[in-house]
């Protein structure tokens, strides 16, 4: 295992879009085991995308027990990971390992319904929702190229989105 | 290069950003931290520069915009001091009926916990019979969350307001 380097803006890389894995082989174990170990060792320590470590594939690594505790599923490995249902919305201040010293508040989904393929391949499904599906969303988003920052929203917006879909 | 706190405002019209940004620009300087707002009728800035020379040169690439769009402009030499690393743990709503004292009594109230307001934004909006005062505030409080909410939870009463208390999470993914 290893802990491989990040990847950190305005590094073009991190805005290609990934592609699908279509091998579920050792080569993927390894490189999965050093992703989730590169995940642990950063400073958020909850989540890792590929492509933040230069390997433009779909797979995403989340982990919030750091956060949570034994509320939520664990670690999760999401390859080719589609978002199939999603439903609410929260405004959240973000941070990512890839845009170092940054943080700004940006809208997700509150609960998230996604469907990934695991390490040997096979169709898995999960329902996440506050932090860990924040998580999700966060490190999916790295699979089309998309860093938090293009998602930022004022303070403004975040005070009247919460009057509007608080209940 | 030198530090200064720009403070410009002038009745609300489009293009003072560009103006005021084009002429920083023209004199070297670079534009650090900035709030730029409408308060009012007015549109505000104030933000962190850089500049190379001295400060009459930064005054005088801002003046045909000062005149042209008939603005107020200050500028202030600051020495460079680093942003502390708090990040706001909290954010607190305040809406009622406006009235005197709103401010006064939360902010007061959050300053006997230690609370350090790292931005606040309010409007006076409503009716001019039934003016409504709507404000959050982002800041560090020490204590947590927590200590936040009881300390203003009196004031809902006293001061007729509805008073949130919502924590932030910074979380770095």
């Amino acid at each position: 295992m290893a802990v491989l380097p990040i990847l950190t803006y305005p590094n073009a890389r991190l805005q290609r879009k990934a592609d699908p894995v279509s091998v579920f082989d050792d080569e993927l174990h390894h490189f999965i085991d050093d992703l989730t170990e590169t995940m642990y060792a950063g400073p958020g320590g909850v989540g890792i995308a590929a492509p933040q470590v230069d390997r433009a594939q779909r797979i995403v690594v989340v982990d919030v027990r750091p956060k949570l505790g034994d509320d939520c599923h664990g670690l999760m490995v999401l390859i080719n990971p589609e978002l199939a249902a999603w439903e609410g919305m929260a405004v959240g201040r973000e941070g990512c390992m890839s845009v170092p010293d940054f943080t700004g508040n940006v809208i997700r989904a509150e609960r998230i319904r996604v469907q990934a393929q695991d390490v040997l391949g096979r169709e898995r499904s999960y329902e996440c929702e506050g932090f860990e599906a924040r998580a999700v969303q966060h490190e999916m988003d790295h699979l089309d190229g998309l860093l938090f920052l293009d998602r930022l929203v004022s303070r403004k917006v975040d005070l009247f989105r919460r009057k509007n879909y608080r209940k | 290069m030198s530090q200064a706190l720009l403070t410009v405002i002038g009745e609300d019209r489009p293009g003072i950003v560009a103006a005021v940004t084009q002429a920083l620009f023209t004199a070297d300087c670079s534009i650090g931290d900035a709030s730029m707002m409408r308060l009012g009728g007015y549109f505000t800035i104030m933000q962190i520069i850089e500049y190379p020379r001295d400060l009459g040169s930064v005054e005088m690439a801002l003046d045909p915009a000062i005149k042209r769009l008939n603005l107020r402009v200050h500028l202030d030499p600051v020495s460079s001091v680093a942003p502390t690393a708090d990040m706001p743990n909290t954010r607190v709503t305040v809406y009622g009926a406006d009235h005197p004292g709103i401010v006064a009594g939360v902010t007061g109230a959050l300053a006997a916990i230690g609370f350090n307001v790292i931005d606040l934004e309010s409007e006076s909006t409503g009716s001019p019979e039934r003016p409504l005062y709507v404000m959050v505030i982002q800041g560090y409080a020490p204590e947590g969350t927590e200590s936040v909410r009881k300390v203003v939870a009196p004031l809902r009463e006293k001061e007729g307001v509805e008073i949130g208390v919502h924590p932030i999470e910074s979380a770095v993914f």
